[in-house]
């Protein structure tokens, strides 16, 4: 399956700007993924954290800036069927984002009718594939979002994603939904694919251990605005420069009554 | 403790079944509560909330609730008419929900809410009600209450709307607080604001709180103790301070499956189910 994907996609982005109306949700946010990195986005909400994914993959105007694949000599132009068949985009809500009246099978069907992709008979081991890559197996194949778990939901949502073979994935709180330990099984999931299939990864989370466990680098948001772009490892460690990453560090390490 | 708050023994929720019979999502919960503040975390569908939702009288229609032992402040729960009961709701006893989006009311403003409350349980002219809520609006650490006041619910933020919530249901000063999940529709940093207020009020006015959680990290740096329930059951009861030293399975995996920063694990410890969990 890794051969007919071709190269791998990065990401790159310029100066950023998406404004709704008046108000400006991202203000000049610049940043690059290599192919195969993995980035990370944190941020309170109206941070305009989750804006910069669905400008990415085009659920949210641009009013100016610069978006493009990197990492082959032709890449698909943002808008292009080919680019939104090689950004993928998961969402936060499983119960939310798979419709309630389609089966799994029907759901991921769906972008393959889209795109155009495979005769019947291939579509087929495709969805087969797609399932046994989430780890849900063909038991799941004809039942409703209603009869899943969350977990299994989120894995659902995982698959349609990657059924179009897509290159760069973008992540919008893909556990925040969850129990912590259906979060550590998804965790483990995603990046085992991330692995297998050589994606970019681009996720949002207000969970800094969550986005420092998947990512290697990560941008702070506030206001629409980058504060501070650091490496897990310096996170970690507790080396950052802001004071608002710091406030976010401290607040992810539990209530302090001295603190208070 | 002589003089227990809130007592409860053997407390069991039932809900009837698709295939005839009940099914029972809390089984036999028993703890008892004084003026401290007693974590309740679980994962979905443990029974946390129901627990909670007994307690507070609020449970769905058709559920059943039984218990060996369900007495507050030495009133029989059981046994006190629906009256009684609905004028505790709100007065003494009173609980605040996770999201402020669902549960404010979208049609009145805050402040007529917050003096809603208070008038039905206490005897205060419409004035000395506004009063009353401004001043509560205050201590939740809201800037500008006149302006709160009168605001809907789809006007202020998460974190506004929550505190809005917390100013509602102490309005009445209630002996027992029942927490749930309150600040998990919130962000980090405003997560831990609305906790400082909590703790302060709970501190100063010697409520009881019940905080029912699903995240483990964050009740154990809030409360005194810590129950663990797992379908339907207490695993295991214990000390938040003692929380790292947890011997039940259940809980060591929980805490165990958790991302930590600066502390990279790959793959993450997953949660290995076992059947006698259950039991």
């Amino acid at each position: 399956m890794n051969a007919e994907r071709g190269a791998r996609a990065g990401l790159s982005l310029q100066h950023l700007r998406v404004v709704f109306d008046r108000f400006v949700a991202v203000d000049d946010v610049s940043f690059e993924v290599e192919p195969g990195g993995s980035f990370g986005i944190v941020g309170e909400s109206g941070s305009g954290k989750s804006t910069v994914l669905r400008a990415i993959c085009g659920l949210a105007p641009l009013a100016a800036g610069r978006l493009a694949l990197t990492g082959s000599a032709e890449p698909a132009l943002p808008g292009s069927k080919a680019f939104r068949r090689q950004v993928q985009m998961v969402f936060q809500d499983p119960y939310a984002s798979l419709h309630p009246r389609q089966t799994v099978d029907r759901l991921l069907a769906e972008p393959l009718a889209i795109h155009g992709i495979g005769r019947p008979d291939e579509r087929e081991a495709r969805i087969e594939q797609a399932l046994d890559d989430v780890g849900l197996g063909q038991g799941f194949r004809f039942r409703y979002p209603h009869q899943l778990s969350g977990g299994q939901r989120q894995r659902i949502a995982i698959a349609r994603a990657l059924i179009l073979e897509p290159q760069v994935l973008l992540l919008d709180e893909p556990t925040s939904a969850l129990d912590a330990s259906v979060q550590a099984e998804v965790l483990n999931l995603l990046e085992a694919l991330r692995q297998r299939h050589g994606l970019t990864f681009v996720m949002v989370s207000h969970d800094l251990a969550v986005v420092t466990h998947l990512c290697q680098r990560l941008m702070v948001m506030q206001r629409g605005r980058a504060v501070e772009f650091v490496s897990a490892d310096d996170l970690g460690a507790h080396r950052v420069s802001a004071d608002y990453t710091r406030s976010l560090m401290q607040a992810s390490l539990g209530f302090s009554r001295a603190a208070a | 403790m002589s003089h227990a708050l809130l007592e409860v023994e053997n407390l069991r929720v039932a809900y009837p079944a698709r295939e005839g019979g009940h099914s029972e999502v809390v089984r036999g919960v028993s703890f008892t509560l004084g003026r401290e503040r007693l974590g309740i975390v679980g994962e979905s569908g443990s029974g946390k909330s129901q627990t909670g939702r007994a307690i507070m009288g609020l449970t769905a229609p058709g559920g059943r609730v039984t218990a060996d032992t369900l007495r507050f402040a030495g009133m029989d729960l059981q046994t006190i008419t629906p009256r009684e009961r609905r004028s505790l709701r709100g007065g003494r006893i009173a609980m605040i929900l996770q999201d402020p989006k669902f549960s404010l009311n979208p049609v009145m403003t805050i402040g007529a809410q917050i003096v809603e409350t208070l008038r039905a349980h206490r005897k205060v002219s419409q004035r000395v009600a506004r009063e009353r809520a401004l001043e509560a609006l205050a201590t939740v650490q809201i800037d500008d209450p006149e302006r709160v006041y009168a605001l809907h619910a789809h006007e202020v933020s998460g974190g506004m709307g929550q505190r809005a919530m917390i100013a509602m249901m102490l309005i009445a000063e209630p002996e027992l607080l029942i927490a749930d999940e309150p600040t998990s529709a919130l962000d980090v940093t405003v997560q831990l604001q609305v906790l400082a207020i909590l703790d302060k009020l709970v501190a100063e006015r010697g409520m009881g709180l019940v905080f029912i959680s699903h995240d483990l990290r964050l009740v154990s740096s809030f409360c005194d103790r810590v129950l663990v329930m797992y379908a339907g059951r207490v695993v295991e009861a214990i000390a938040a301070s003692e929380l790292h030293n947890a011997q039940h399975a259940y809980t060591q995996g929980l805490l165990n499956c958790l991302p930590q920063l600066g502390a990279a694990r790959h793959p993450l410890p997953t949660l290995a189910r076992q059947p006698e969990w259950a039991l």
